[in-house]
């Protein structure tokens, strides 16, 4: 079977890359594009090591295929700040030493950034169902679920 | 002991949390080289079979198919325990379990791969299993391994039980005579796995020089390496092995699942090799912990003193002679002074993947059967389960239940912190139950390297040998400013290979704040020494007359205030024609880590209708002997407590009559997710260890202890009834109701 | 002299002997005269044990000093995770 040709845009910059026709966008990501900020932990969307957002919308890119994805905009952490000018989130994230081995934080950033764009004020409850999906071995999740409030915070504006 | 710190305490930023939340950061499953090939491996489908026979001629014919292995690849090794590890890594004669690997390719894509794991063709015949512990001991069990049984047993177990352990004092029959009530119940936890996000990576390049490259993530690289070199018969300094970093390991990375796979596989395709694990083969072929059938009995006074306490535990550990269940046996009964104490244990083995340490190991599950008992002690005398703890408590001077006499200990101080905060008091919600729990680790010593340089411009750089689990980079360098008397952004620590820092022991039992801590404070004084000399040389003045105060050489004794004290930044500038360059090195095995208790307090709500828990309140107190950054010995607390609570309601290796793995993915192996819990109170106790220059004893371990009975607790009083095996899943609650 | 301290299971490789005298200044030297004086536990000695001594507990340290006073407690080996 040939490879497919694919055109697409990641984190504001234009790829074009060939994969096969049952590659997923995760590997697409890490082994053809050399963005290995998204982990693999399952591979059967049950973990949310990798998540990006397609076209804004929070998806497990083990489960996206890549050739799924011509035309669109793909963002992954790699996307999302720089050392010198991170965003709230992982700013947040570092201040309240959400992560220890932090394999699961990248894919926690894109999914709480995805949270923060559909509601800034989201509830500790809210913020939990939102993050159901993406799985922490480490941290039992406490200092996360703060993080991603007190960032919430921060974007609104709020003086927390 | 050293009381007034100015960075221990404080809560800097890890030097890897930028790298971390940006995506850069180089875990197991990220490095890549050119020309590197990728291998998967064929694993077994029966829970025990001879393999007949294995024909990979046409995996090999495969376009794009390098490298072929099997068992018969593998020459033997001479110590046995590498010999176990080696056919765990690789089945040789006979598949010990489902999921037991029997051959491994490597090909130019995963796709190749693949294809080519589907052309090898296994004979199997299968032979009788077994998966269930009490089956496995049972005297006419299938035996997995001839000629292992321990030393000290008898005919009335099988070959299977490799090893019987026995610890305590006095006699518990005469503590049953002297109690008003005496509660016996036999218990069983099911295996849980650690269930890190990571799966096993790693990069292997073996070439025909016989020099080896390995980067992998690993708890302890050092030991990869050893384990490597052994079974590859190649020479340890030949083999330099690089840890990524790694996402997460709580013991299930202490040791090699596909390692010496990679090399061999590599050895003969004369390429680099990747491998990656999914994560069903995480499940299947990587160590989950033991699991238990237990019997406790114990004897309580009207008044709640314990009178006689006796354990019996039987843990399997899967398809290979393992040790583990004596540390279940010290410490089932650790946090209670007892007269009449006796904890007994047989390590089991059956056709499961081979255990591997998670967390405290061996203790939880023990411990959960004696907490459990204790409860319903108090509840039957109707007494409160605080003031029993702190009644029959273990202390300084109390002979502990596993043998030494404890030093200072905090768990007095922990359980009387739990009966002052507000959570013990709080109303509770109607079908809640409250429950408590102690527990405890040891927390080990163990061997480490550490090489400090001092930079001409005053700056750090600290090289350790263990792999940074949890934040240690911070808290060493945190340490070594400390003892420097310098800023903590002037030291950077760094991971080495196993080429560039001396010989360190794998990253478990909580040992590297103690150990690599220690070490830290020793290079840090052998460059403060070299500090001072320089110091002295250029005031020309004695060096017993410098002393070392606040990141600075002090000019004492007769020249005190004569002069102006010489920083370690100035020192460090002339370093060049003063000597040379200044660093210092410690190379050691301390000992004395002190042992942690803990104790915790949950709220469980149950759903009388649908059997479903809820989690409402949570609080884990624990002594840690000194916090060197609170924020991540909290993150431990709440990280170990979060474990504890999956392994008490969720978690479970199910394995079906056929002894296959029936759910090897985390939808069917659920681990908790966030909307599942509330926040995690973590109240750090600090009674220092007096073992330590800082008091610190290790903080990783203890917190997954207490939860497994506190939450067994919690639901035997919201719903009156309670229940004797692990985990509690809704339809065993409403069962039991 | 260091008392010693057999414990638990262990006594079944010295006859059931709980507790002994041993004259030794370090625990090499200790676990020598031990392994010499109970052949059954010289295996377990080798393959490692780990120390009490004064409720302190040492892993496989050989010259770790022992005061004349001192109670010494023989384990299995630790491990960890
Ligand atoms: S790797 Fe995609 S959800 Fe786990
Ligand atoms: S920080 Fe390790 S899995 Fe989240």
């Amino acid at each position: 079977m040939s490879k497919i040709h694919v055109n697409a845009t990641v984190n504001g910059d234009a790829v074009e890359f060939l994969c096969e026709p049952d590659e997923v966008l995760l590997d697409v990501l890490r082994d053809r594009l050399n963005l290995t900020g998204a982990k693999e932990g399952c591979g059967t969307g049950d973990c949310g090591a990798c998540s990006v957002t397609l076209n804004g919308r929070l998806v497990a890119s083990c489960l996206v295929l890549g050739a799924e994805v011509e035309g669109s905009a793909i963002e992954t952490v790699e996307g999302i700040g720089t050392a010198d000018a991170l965003h709230p989130l992982q700013r947040h994230l570092l201040d309240h030493a959400a992560l220890q081995c932090g394999i699961c934080t990248p894919g926690i950033i894109v999914a709480a950034k995805a949270l923060l764009a559909e509601n800034p004020d989201p509830s500790e409850e809210e913020v939990r169902f939102w993050l159901a999906g993406n799985l922490c071995r480490c941290t039992g999740y406490d200092k996360i679920i703060r993080a991603v409030l007190s960032a919430a915070a921060e974007m609104r504006g709020d003086s927390a | 002991m050293k009381q007034d710190f100015k960075v221990l305490g404080t809560r800097p930023i890890r030097p890897d949390g930028l790298d971390k939340v940006t995506g850069k950061a180089m875990f197991g499953a990220d490095k890549s080289v050119t020309g590197m090939l990728h291998a998967r491996v064929l694993r077994s489908p029966h829970a025990h079979a001879e393999i007949v026979s294995i024909d990979t001629s046409k995996a090999e014919a495969l376009a794009g198919v390098k490298a072929v292995i099997t068992g018969d690849d593998f020459e033997d090794v001479d110590n046995r325990w590498t010999r176990y590890t080696m056919q765990n890594c690789m089945a040789q004669g006979r598949a010990l379990y489902d999921g037991h690997a029997v051959a491994a390719v490597a090909a130019v894509s995963k796709k190749v791969a693949a294809e080519a794991l589907a052309l090898i063709e296994v004979t199997y015949k299968p032979l009788p299993h077994v998966t269930d512990v009490d089956e496995a001991m049972a005297p006419d069990a299938p035996v997995l391994h001839e000629g292992v049984k321990g030393r000290n047993l008898g005919d009335d177990v099988s070959g299977n039980t490799v090893g019987y352990y026995s610890f305590g004092h006095g006699d518990p029959e005469t503590g049953f005579a002297e109690a008003d009530e005496v509660i016996e119940r036999t218990f069983k936890t099911a295996a849980v796995h650690q269930g890190y996000i990571e799966p096993q990576a790693c990069l292997a390049d073996l070439g025909a020089d016989g020099r080896g490259e390995l980067w992998c993530c690993t708890q302890g690289h050092y030991e990869v390496r050893r384990i490597c070199a052994e079974i590859l018969h190649m020479d340890a300094s030949q083999l330099r092995v690089t840890a990524s970093e790694i996402g997460g390991g709580f013991g299930g990375k202490t040791t090699v699942f596909i390692e010496p796979v990679a090399l061999k596989l590599s050895q003969k395709a004369g390429r680099p090799v990747k491998l990656v694990m999914s994560r069903e083969e995480v499940f299947r072929a990587t160590g989950p912990t033991m699991s238990a059938s237990m019997d406790v009995k114990i004897g309580m006074a009207k008044d709640g003193r314990i009178t006689g306490a006796h354990a019996r535990l039987r843990y399997q550990g899967g398809a290979f002679p393992y040790q583990m269940v004596m540390l279940g046996a010290m410490s089932a009964f650790a946090a209670y002074d007892l007269e009449h104490v006796q904890a007994e244990g047989w390590d089991v083995m059956t056709n499961r993947p081979k255990m591997i340490s998670y967390r405290a190991p061996g203790a939880p599950m023990a411990v959960y059967a004696v907490e459990s008992v204790v409860d319903e002690l108090c509840q039957k005398l109707g007494l409160d389960p605080l003031d029993v703890r702190i009644m029959n408590a273990a202390r300084e001077g109390s002979k502990s239940s596993y043998g030494p006499t404890f030093k200072a200990i905090g768990l007095v101080e922990a359980l009387e912190a739990a009966k002052a905060h507000p959570h013990y008091s709080a109303p509770l919600a109607p079908n809640t139950g409250r429950g408590v729990s102690c527990g405890f680790w040891f927390n080990f010593g163990g061997q480490v390297s550490v090489s400090m340089a001092i930079n001409a411009d005053g700056t750090v750089n600290l090289i350790e040998g263990n792999p940074d689990i949890g934040g240690s980079r911070a808290s060493i360098s945190m340490m070594a400013a400390e003892a420097l008397g310098i800023e903590f952004d002037r030291v950077r620590t760094i991971v080495g290979d196993t080429a560039s820092v001396g010989f360190s022991d794998v990253t478990d039992g909580s040992r590297v704040t103690f150990a690599v801590g220690i070490a830290t404070i020793n290079a840090a004084k052998a460059a403060i020494k070299e500090m001072c000399k320089r110091a002295a040389m250029i005031w020309e003045i004695d060096e017993e007359s410098v002393e070392w105060i606040d990141g600075a050489a002090h000019a004492v004794g007769h020249n005190a205030g004569t002069l102006p004290p010489m920083t370690l930044a100035e020192i460090a500038a002339t370093s060049g024609k003063t000597g040379g360059p200044i660093a210092g090195h410690h190379e050691g095995a301390p000992d004395k880590a002190g042992v942690s208790f803990g104790v915790h307090l949950v709220d469980v709500e149950v759903d009388p209708e649908t059997g479903f828990t809820a989690i409402k309140r949570y609080t884990a107190f624990q002594d840690v002997g000194k916090a060197i950054h609170p924020a991540y010995v909290e993150g431990q607390i709440q990280g170990g407590a979060v474990q504890g609570i999956g392994w008490a309601l969720n978690e479970e290796y199910i394995y079906g009559e056929d002894g296959r793995l029936q759910n090897p993915g985390f939808l069917d192996y659920r681990i908790p997710v966030a909307s599942d819990l509330p926040m995690i109170e973590p109240v750090i106790i600090e009674v220092p260890n007096p073992g330590h220059p800082y008091g610190v004893r290790g903080c990783g371990e203890t917190a997954i202890v207490p939860p497994l009975a506190a939450v067994s607790n919690g639901v035997a009083r919201a719903i009156g009834a309670r229940l004797y095996a692990l985990p509690m899943s809704p339809p065993k609650i409403l069962k039991a109701l | 002299m260091a008392r010693v301290v057999i414990f638990g299971s262990l006594r079944a490789f010295t006859g059931g002997e709980g507790e002994m005298e041993i004259e030794a200044a370090t625990t090499r030297e200790l676990l020598k005269k031990l392994a010499a004086r109970h052949p059954a536990l010289a295996e377990t000695i080798e393959a490692g044990v780990s120390l009490a001594i004064d409720g302190e507990v040492f892993k496989e340290a050989w010259f770790t000093p022992i005061g004349p006073e001192a109670e010494v407690v023989v384990m299995p080996l630790m491990v960890g995770g």
